[in-house]
């Protein structure tokens, strides 16, 4: 068995880095079968797990003798596998026998054993530390009577629990493992072989010995650090049921009730992750509208795009999306774990991209759930401040950044952010903010010519002069006013002095909407040609091919730089269908320019 | 004890002991395998439980002293069982 599990290392290393790890296991009862499933488990979260196992029932010594064999080991954690029955016996059998004081004073016997044991562990030991809790019997001596008192079998061993959860807590990497919880969870009838405790002293049934091994995996997995920061989830039949493409709206399973809450159980299970610091992420093969549609707008959803920290809905491979968004979140392709009900792109990840934890998804949606919960890439030991808002950090910059990366297309990102665009002449309200963009706006300036407050409400007031200004507001917020436009009409002609967009808003097609707006309302007022100079700064390369990706034609270049003209008599340039623009006449006190 | 379960048993200890089934033989037992010892005698149980199917007794597993006897005991075992 020792070789099959050398092949497994071997295989395992030849795709990805091995974590080396010392586990010591101090026991009261056999463990070793268990041993080589833990092993194989530890490959799987790319970990080499090298196991000491203490003597039968030497753990006492074990943690006492600074010079034992434990300690010569130096192991990076240690489990206290001990049951009941061997570190608290007068509780266990007999104990109808005990007066109520005796009982309750071997309580805390126990408790005080435990307490001198992990003091001394910790005095000569820094290793993590994972100690059991006792398991109550699952037929107490005294029948329904002992659940009558706390000071019952039962209530006496949950006494001793909660004080080892004290102990453990108030010291550094001392973990307690909820044994009893474990044992419940898959029916103590199940769990335990009543044989093999009297035969070879192994009291847990061939068939759960590997639910031990996983439980020992929780702690070893985040010790180790070989957890996952990132879960990326598909989304047809992952976190809904159903195709959205072809089902649409209506027709996909999500909600209270059966088969829908399934999903939302799994969107539970991904709530919990998220509070816990790890982001999520989705990776889908779909049409972005049809899904985002679903993932804004379904009424059975609980999970809404602000909790995604990154996103791709493409047709692109898994694979390559896997690693775009490592990269989009600053995380190594070894954080990432993923989630897909499709076996075909789960095999695809796993051989492209072999560090990524890939979680099988059951068959049954029900189980989807647990699949995630149970996953010991997920656990972790401590929680910081910084980890219940991680979600929430990522989402601000995310917005602030930009999420272009997400859409296939520019048009599909512009649609998605419902840019609303408000289009005014210079008022009282907004000279001091236009001035001030003049003054300052560098990059998206076309003429950087700088104005003062006097200065702009001087040119309002002169004949001919328009002096316009662009707010926006997109589904992240009000980005308020953010662009400005003069133009004056000369003879036939309107020429634009100035034109420029705050850097905010650069690249979202907002100039193209300020820029219609400026050759509709010259056109209006019966001007043939729109003219506007190109005037290269240091900065404002971002606006160099400006006129020309608007259909202007090049006159001229001078030394200062070009002068480009539009046709208004044959111009189609209009404001971008995703932008929805209102224009308003902005008729207020100390308003002259505007439009004639 | 048929050729068949003999086989079975035999790649089954194969497995656990590490050697070859070829140096396997009715006669094997503790006495004769090196790696025989009390905690192997527990994964041999374990394994022949899973192969099997069937549950063994601590009469049994006392019993299972070479691997001509834990053949034989799962003849027992399963033809009970039918």
């Amino acid at each position: 068995m020792t070789s099959r599990l050398d092949d497994l290392r071997d295989k395992t290393r030849d795709k990805l880095a091995l974590t080396t790890f010392k586990l010591a296991i101090l026991r009261s009862f056999t463990v070793e079968p268990i041993v080589p499933l833990l092993r194989s488990e530890a490959f799987a979260h790319g970990i080499d797990l090298e196991v000491h196992v203490g003597d039968f029932n030497t753990y006492v010594q074990d943690m006492l003798d600074s010079q034992s064999s434990l300690y010569r080991f130096a192991p990076r954690a240690v489990v206290l596998a001990v049951r009941t029955e061997q570190v608290a016996p007068e509780l266990w059998r007999d104990f109808a026998d005990l007066a109520p004081e005796a009982a309750q004073q071997a309580a805390e016997r126990v408790v005080r054993g435990y307490e001198q044991w992990i003091g001394a562990f910790r005095k000569h030991s820094q290793s993590a530390l994972i100690v059991h809790s006792l398991e109550r019997p699952s037929s107490p001596s005294l029948g329904v009577l002992d659940d009558q008192s706390e000071a019952g079998q039962s209530g006496l061993i949950r006494q001793i629990n909660r004080e080892l959860r004290r102990i453990a807590a108030g010291f550094h990497g001392v973990y307690a493992l909820d044994y009893d919880a474990l044992v419940a969870r898959h029916g103590s009838e199940q769990w335990h072989d009543e044989r093999k405790w009297l035969t070879a002293r192994l009291p847990i049934a061939a068939g759960y010995l590997l639910q031990m091994a996983r439980e020992w995996m929780r702690f070893i997995v985040p010790l180790s650090g070989r957890t996952a920061k990132v879960l990326v989830v598909d989304l047809d039949n992952t976190l809904w049921g159903g195709v959205i493409g072809e089902d649409g709206m209506a027709g996909i399973k999500v909600g209270p009730e059966y088969p829908g809450a399934a999903y939302q159980g799994l969107h539970r299970a991904l709530l919990d992750l998220s509070r816990k610091g790890i982001l999520l992420a989705v990776c889908s093969k779909n049409n972005l509208a049809d899904a985002m549609e679903a993932l804004e707008k379904h009424p059975g959803m609980l999970l809404r795009p602000k909790h995604f920290a990154a996103m791709r809905i493409n047709w692109t491979d898994k694979a390559q999306n896997l690693r775009e968004i490592a990269q989009e979140l600053n995380v190594g392709i070894e954080a990432l774990a993923f989630m897909d009900d499709n076996p075909f792109e789960r095999e695809q990840v796993r051989a492209a991209l072999p560090e990524v934890t890939v979680i099988d998804l059951p068959k049954n949606p029900l189980e989807y759930a647990a699949a995630v919960r149970n996953c010991a890439a997920f656990e972790r030991l401590t929680l910081s401040a910084e980890d219940r808002q991680r979600t929430e950090m990522y989402a601000a910059q995310k917005e602030r950044s930009g999420n272009e990366q997400t859409f296939q297309s520019k048009e599909d990102f512009f649609r998605f952010l419902e840019q609303e665009a408000e289009l005014e002449p210079v008022t009282d309200l907004t000279l001091a903010r236009v001035a001030q963009l003049t003054q300052k706006t560098n990059q998206f300036n076309l003429t950087t010519r700088r104005y003062t407050e006097p200065q702009i409400a001087e040119m309002t007031k002169q004949p001919g002069w328009h002096v316009f200004s662009i707010r926006l507001r997109d589904r992240f917020g009000d980005h308020g006013l953010v662009g400005v436009a003069i133009a004056h009409d000369v003879g036939e002609q309107c020429e634009v002095d100035t034109f420029l967009l705050s850097c905010r808003v650069i690249g979202r097609t907002v100039e193209t909407a300020l820029l219609a707006h400026l050759a509709e309302s010259a056109a209006q007022r019966g001007r043939k040609r729109l003219e506007g100079w190109y005037l290269p700064t240091k900065k404002n390369a971002p606006a160099r091919d400006f006129y020309q990706q608007h259909g202007f034609e090049w006159q001229v270049t001078n030394c200062e730089g070009s002068l480009w003209t539009l046709d208004l008599t044959s111009c189609t340039l209009r404001c971008p269908d995703w932008i929805k623009l209102k224009v308003s006449d902005g008729v207020t006190e100390g308003n002259r320019g505007g439009k004639n | 004890m048929t050729a068949s379960t003999f086989e079975q048993v035999r790649s089954v200890a194969s497995d656990i002991f590490g050697i070859p089934a070829a140096e396997i033989t009715t006669e094997s037992s503790p006495e004769t395998i090196e790696n025989w010892d009390s905690m192997q005698h527990l994964n041999l149980v374990l394994a022949i439980e899973e192969k099997f199917g069937v549950q063994l007794e601590p009469e049994d597993i006392e019993q299972m002293k070479s691997i001509g006897a834990v053949a034989a005991l799962v003849e027992k075992l399963q033809s009970a069982a039918r």
